[in-house]
């Protein structure tokens, strides 16, 4: 799928997904309720599982296809369900010491978005594609890397870190579907071991509730300082 | 034997071991399992450095890649695993948990599969797979023993390396797209296909990856300021798990880092790969001396000290040069094997007394005198005094450093080393000399298996430390050259 050749309406159907998605994580840092995290990031998935069919729609990989279904079950329906479980369990919903009110992370974001703008026009320049949907690609890619290490900062709940976390791999697999969707392997085994990632951390927050009862706010961390 | 046939010895006997374990259960019988695979898994790593003749092998539609790089990290993951594995008969019974016992060798077990097998990876995702693999391992070996602090551990070292490594997955997949502008849009991603098209790839991608691969897998490995997780990690989990993080995994995810400078040098991006490998190196002694000066808990002031060797060896790759690269590797070695040998004497005190405080042991050298011995010579080694191996490969690292862009680095690394040399000892000199003023006192013995695997780390270390055998330097030399062109 050269790039520069790609139809206009293949192009703005991209652009459309990559801004949904991008819009969708900025859902995640405007609000502080656990549960809104958990349905942004449920529907970013199924967005990012839709671009995977366009792309492998309009470039003729049809191994997207199956790249699509998995997204959709994995990301799009089992992690969010498991996540669902472990909120359901706790006794708590929302972030309770905010370090940085929402409104303020929305600012915050906004910048991360034009930093990751300036980035992508400058790697997009060097191959003469800065007309192309190449830039939107690297900055939603760069910007949703950016907003998951800032949700990773500034919340504290176990919950939000998790998804903070997926938000940082959803960039980079929104990316690498319109960059390189000739690299499917890869692909198709991220999407499993991130699976594994969060089953890892569940199994550690688990035993982590076992021994402090109640508090799952990485404020409460600090006994190993120095 | 064939080299395919070792390799699959060294990843079965693991692999096997972790099964086994599962399925008998019981705590005697999984420690003689975890032993019996650590063993074989040595005795497949070391003829592999000397099967190498020149080429790299590929194996399984070349997936898997054996040159002397790989190889030689291999052996040293496998002398860890080994010494550890015999150690861990020792420490494990002190802890009165015999009945999750066989969960912990299983998950040991597996932790060294992974660390023995992520080298050998040749395709850069599948590598990223493994070094993610590793993680997901040993965060359950860190929050092992169940108390907050070893599940705060577990959480920020899952949660910080997970971050950082997501990084290196992205600095991964715009190296894929750099490289396809070169080589279409589908192919194997291999190093030697990625160091092929490197010259021709577009520098400012190829930069802007670089270092994101460098930030991404240096969090891995340690390098300041993204070392937050390690002290933790390595204070918190039992002490054969330390020595396994320390001594194999750091190494494991270093050797990525090498590669990546290999595509790198071959791009002819000039010092900038170079330089921010050295700045990292540097900032990790920096931080490594200032928290091992004011240090107070024992595993602790071990694991910064890891952070600081992974500087030096940071160091000495960013120096580049025969000289460089092969102290760097020499370094790996030498660090791996006297670091085992740090932990577990830390381990040995830390159950003895029944604290990780230095200031609450005292008098350590009269109540256990052989292992107070073997743990002090260890610590005059691992602050690069001779005749030690660390000595030598310090040595050649900063002879390797003295042109004139990292002079400056060099200078910086030789007081910091003194700094280091001078707080380390002084707290050996408290827990040795200091009058023990009452309580506590050591409450637990100490068996043959506690002080063996120490014997068998300091041994080496001394016949390193006077002896750089000529085939060695060869060898290490020979990565140096097939790693890259060398920089003037």
């Amino acid at each position: 799928m050269p790039i520069q050749t790609l139809s206009p309406l293949a192009s703005s159907l991209f652009g459309l997904l990559a801004i949904a998605s991008l819009l969708l994580s900025f859902v995640m840092l405007g609000s502080r309720w656990l549960k809104n995290y958990l349905y942004a990031f449920a529907a970013e998935s199924w967005v990012i599982a839709a671009l995977s069919a366009a792309v492998g729609y309009y470039g003729g990989y049809s191994e997207l296809y199956l790249i699509a279904a998995l997204t959709l079950l994995f990301r799009g329906l089992l992690l969010p369900y498991l996540i669902w479980r472990i909120i359901q369990r706790l006794a708590v919903d929302r972030e309770i010491h905010v370090i940085l009110q929402p409104s303020s992370s929305l600012v915050v974001g906004a910048l991360f978005v034009m930093f990751a703008l300036a980035v992508s026009y400058r790697v997009a320049a060097v191959f003469h594609l800065e007309l192309t949907v190449v830039v939107l690609a690297l900055t939603v890619m760069l910007s949703m890397k950016l907003i998951g290490f800032l949700m990773l900062a500034v919340r504290h709940e176990a919950i939000s870190q998790i998804l903070g976390l997926l938000v940082l791999e959803n960039g980079i697999f929104l990316g690498s579907q319109i960059l390189v969707p000739g690299m499917p392997l890869l692909i198709e085994l991220v999407i499993l071991f991130d699976l594994l990632i969060v089953v890892a951390c569940f199994g550690v927050l688990v035993g982590y509730l076992v021994t402090h009862v109640g508090t799952t706010s990485s404020l409460e961390l600090k006994r190993l300082v120095g | 034997m064939s080299p395919s046939a070792l390799l699959v010895g060294l990843a079965l006997a693991p692999l096997a071991a972790v099964a086994g374990c599962l399925i008998v259960r019981g705590p005697r019988a999984a420690e003689a399992i975890n032993l019996a695979a650590s063993v074989v898994s040595f005795g497949c790593a070391l003829p592999l450095p000397f099967l190498i003749d020149g080429q790299a092998s590929l194996f399984w539609d070349d997936y898997i890649i054996l040159d002397r790089a790989s190889a030689w990290v291999i052996l040293c993951s496998a002398i860890v695993y080994l010494l550890a594995s015999i150690y861990s008969v020792g420490y494990m019974r002190l802890l009165d948990e015999d009945d999750r016992l066989f969960r912990f060798y299983a998950l040991f077990a597996g932790f060294g599969l992974t660390t023995l097998v992520a080298p050998l990876m040749n395709n850069i995702g599948v590598y990223w797979i493994a070094i993610e693999l590793t993680t997901l391992v040993s965060t359950f070996l860190v929050a092992f023993e169940r108390v907050a602090e070893s599940m705060e551990a577990a959480w920020k070292y899952i949660m910080v390396v997970s971050a950082g490594i997501s990084l290196a997955l992205l600095g991964t997949v715009l190296f894929y797209w750099a490289g396809s502008f070169v080589l279409g849009p589908t192919y194997m991603m291999s190093w030697a296909a990625l160091t092929a098209a490197a010259p021709k790839m577009n520098p400012v991608l190829t930069i802007l990856s670089f270092l994101l691969v460098l930030v991404g897998y240096g969090t891995k490995v340690g390098l300041a300021p993204m070392h937050s997780w390690l002290p933790d990690a390595h204070s918190e989990s039992p002490a054969p798990v330390s020595a396994m993080l320390s001594g194999a995994l750091l190494n494991t995810a270093m050797i990525g880092i090498v590669r990546f400078l290999g595509i790198a040098r071959a791009a002819e991006l000039g010092q900038l790969p170079a330089m921010a490998l050295v700045v990292f190196g540097a900032a990790s002694l920096l931080i490594g001396a200032l928290f091992i000066v004011r240090q107070e808990g024992i595993k602790r002031l071990m694991a910064y000290s890891s952070i600081e060797h992974m500087g030096v060896v940071a160091l000495g790759f960013g120096f580049g040069g025969p000289l460089g690269i092969a102290g760097a590797f020499y370094h790996m070695l030498n660090h791996s094997l006297n670091k085992s040998l740090m932990f577990f004497g830390a381990g040995n005190m830390m159950r003895a007394y029944g604290t990780k405080e230095i200031a609450q042991i005292a008098g350590v050298g009269r109540r256990f005198p052989t292992s107070a011995a073997l743990w002090l010579a260890g610590a005059v080694a691992i602050t690069g005094a001779p005749p030690f191996g660390l000595f030598l490969s310090e040595f050649t690292i900063m002879r390797a450093g003295l042109k004139p862009s990292f002079a400056w680095a060099v200078f910086v690394m030789a007081i910091l080393l003194v700094v280091i040399f001078i707080g380390f000892l002084n707290h050996f000199r408290s827990m040795y000399y200091r009058p023990a003023n009452g309580p506590p006192v050591p409450t637990k013995k100490l068996t043959a298996w506690c002080t063996a695997p120490m014997w068998l780390a300091l041994a080496p270390l001394l016949i390193l430390g006077v002896w750089w055998p000529a085939g060695i330097w060869n060898y290490l030399t020979a990565i140096a050259h097939s790693l890259a062109p060398v920089l003037p």
